[in-house]
């Protein structure tokens, strides 16, 4: 099941996000690494620097690709330089799958940066699928869409977060990339059961799975990619992976970014769920 | 309602400006409550309102765009000081919001609002926009393309003096009013160990920045902003060098830009000849010479 049309029928390993405090380590010491996610944004340029990095890391390592401003949900249409450009670094990579957000976040060519919250309708859900389909399409490589975290809900919502997750990505007939601190994330926000959530997603599509940590506030908790894995997500994680068997494992790790070392070693630790999911999986 | 309706009303209130404790305005600039206004869109739960959920959103998009243009203008906000600049920025992204798929772009009208906004500069409006104008360069050559270097051996087989030669894309070239290379290594060199550094130590900084930028007297300078082994680089060139390169690089066959270069030079005509040489050694060693841009032809 882990290798499937949606990741390229590979079978990738636990790897960690590629982050520039950590390139000295990476070029010098080549640490065995099973691959490397990289924001596709942050190479998507003419020359220079970040891109004769990307090269020397692509000549000893396996790289996948994760972009954070395609907004498969806004209403526009994809920008055409965007995608040129996401092409060329497609073509450059090898990558095998590419991965974006199931969120909006530009409106009329102006944009916010940030992941926003869909509304659950299926009219969005339409428009999404559309829109990946035409990427997809586009840059000639499978398509995984991430479940964000978020903070607010909309009143015009006809149906859960999964629900629409399901819609979309039966609509597009694209990938998952499942990131299961999101679910917890949003769970604590919108007071959901998070296994109910991972229940519901149709493992067959899943592509990828990400972990990492989060901060907490009083009234929410924030997606800050600073913290290492707690707990309760490690508990949703082998719930995933029992249903979805052995899937390419991603620890998310952005801000406040220790050493290298101890950013493998967090994500290492999903060896512990892998090894016991070895025999079986479980619906 | 429709998605786009929804989304234009949502990113509407998410890219308002926020209060000055950083908090997202009670009253829109259109004068809309925001209280109702998200409340029409934005389901409260038991320990938020609606407005409170719109209100995160809000206040990181301006934490993230505000962070980015700290981050590429470092220079800028030395010259201006941190709360006129953070002032300025937040009028900037109001007027001119991102309209990239990536942050690096955040700047890239920043030049051209100044002019259109001298008031943000009024009593360093010239210093101010040459800084603005190294550091946008500073980031185009950084990341900008480069061709296949054409190097010393090339140029010695051309010999017909219509002839044209390329710049290369990430060789950025500036004529300043200040001495601001000096000035942003500065400020850049007290900025990378910021992390390390005391709270006395970084006041010290401070201080020795400003100083930095209060004795900064004008002096016109010729730059090029360039890139070797994939760092950045500022190397002052002589007027001549610089009017030579621009020449070369819209078009002009090599002869046309040697003429403009020593157009009013104070360069001895019996010099000349070595002082072109010179310079054409050095730009091909550093690798700025490429081939030119094809002109289309009827």
């Amino acid at each position: 099941m882990p290798a499937n049309r949606f990741n390229n029928f590979t079978d990738y390993g636990i790897g960690i996000g590629l982050r520039a405090p950590h390139y000295d380590h990476i070029l010098t010491r080549k640490p065995v690494v099973d691959w490397f996610e990289i924001i596709s944004e942050n190479f998507m340029i003419d020359g220079g620097r970040p891109l004769h990095i990307l090269d020397q890391i692509l000549e000893q390592y396996r790289v996948v690709q994760h972009g954070v401003s395609m907004y498969f949900g806004s209403a526009g249409r994809p920008d055409r330089e965007h995608l040129r450009r996401l092409k060329d670094l497609v073509k450059r990579t090898g990558t095998p799958w590419v991965s974006d957000h199931l969120c909006w976040g530009s409106v009329d060519g102006r944009y916010t940066h940030d992941l926003l919250p869909m509304p659950y309708t299926f009219e969005a859900a339409k428009l999404t699928a559309q829109k990946i389909r035409e990427v997809r399409d586009f840059l000639e490589v499978p398509i995984a869409v991430e479940n964000v975290s978020s903070y607010a809900e909309y009143y015009v919502s006809e149906m859960t977060e999964w629900e629409f997750l399901n819609e979309v990505v039966e609509r597009a007939d694209c990938g998952i990339l499942l990131d299961v601190n999101n679910i917890y994330v949003s769970s604590r926000n919108h007071s959901f059961d998070p296994l109910t959530y991972i229940n519901s997603v149709p493992t067959e599509r899943v592509a990828q799975i990400h972990i990492a940590g989060h901060s907490k506030f009083q009234k929410y908790i924030l997606d800050t990619h600073d913290h290492p894995v707690i707990d309760p997500v490690w508990k949703l994680y082998d719930r995933a992976i029992q249903r979805a068997g052995h899937t390419a494992t991603l620890l998310e790790w952005d801000d406040s970014i220790p050493s290298f070392q101890e950013v493998h070693d967090e994500a290492l630790k999903a060896n512990r769920f892998l090894a016991e999911t070895q025999l079986g999986v479980a619906v | 309602m429709k998605l786009a309706a929804l989304q234009k009303a949502v990113a509407r209130a998410v890219m308002q400006p926020l209060t000055r404790n950083e908090r997202m305005r009670r009253v829109g600039l259109g004068g809309e409550k925001m209280h109702a206004y998200a409340a029409r869109y934005i389901k409260p739960n038991d320990r938020l309102s609606s407005f409170e959920r719109l209100e995160i959103y809000n206040r990181q998009y301006w934490f993230r765009v505000l962070g980015g243009m700290a981050e590429d203008f470092p220079g800028l906000r030395a010259v201006l000081g941190s709360q006129r600049f953070e002032s300025m920025c937040k009028a900037y992204l109001t007027e001119c919001p991102s309209r990239s798929f990536t942050l690096r772009n955040l700047g890239a009208h920043l030049e051209t609002w100044l002019r259109r906004n001298p008031s943000w500069i009024r009593d360093r409006r010239l210093l101010a926009l040459d800084m603005v104008r190294l550091e946008w360069a500073d980031i185009e050559a950084f990341d900008g393309q480069a061709k296949p270097a054409l190097r010393s051996e090339d140029l010695r087989e051309i010999e017909a003096p219509n002839l044209r030669l390329g710049i290369q894309p990430y060789v950025q070239l500036l004529e300043l009013h200040y001495p601001v290379d000096d000035l942003l290594l500065e400020v850049k060199d007290g900025d990378e160990t910021a992390d390390f550094a005391s709270n006395a130590v970084q006041e010290r900084r401070k201080r020795s920045k400003v100083r930095a930028v209060a004795k900064l007297e004008a002096a016109q300078i010729f730059l090029a902003v360039h890139r070797l082994d994939f760092s950045v680089y500022f190397r002052r060139i002589e007027r001549e060098d610089f009017a030579l390169l621009s020449a070369l690089r819209s078009g002009k066959t090599i002869e046309r830009a040697i003429e403009l270069g020593f157009r009013k030079s104070a360069v001895p005509a019996a010099d000349r000849a070595a002082f072109v040489q010179h310079s054409f050694q050095t730009w091909a060693t550093l690798g700025w010479f490429c081939q030119p841009e094809e002109r289309r032809t009827r």
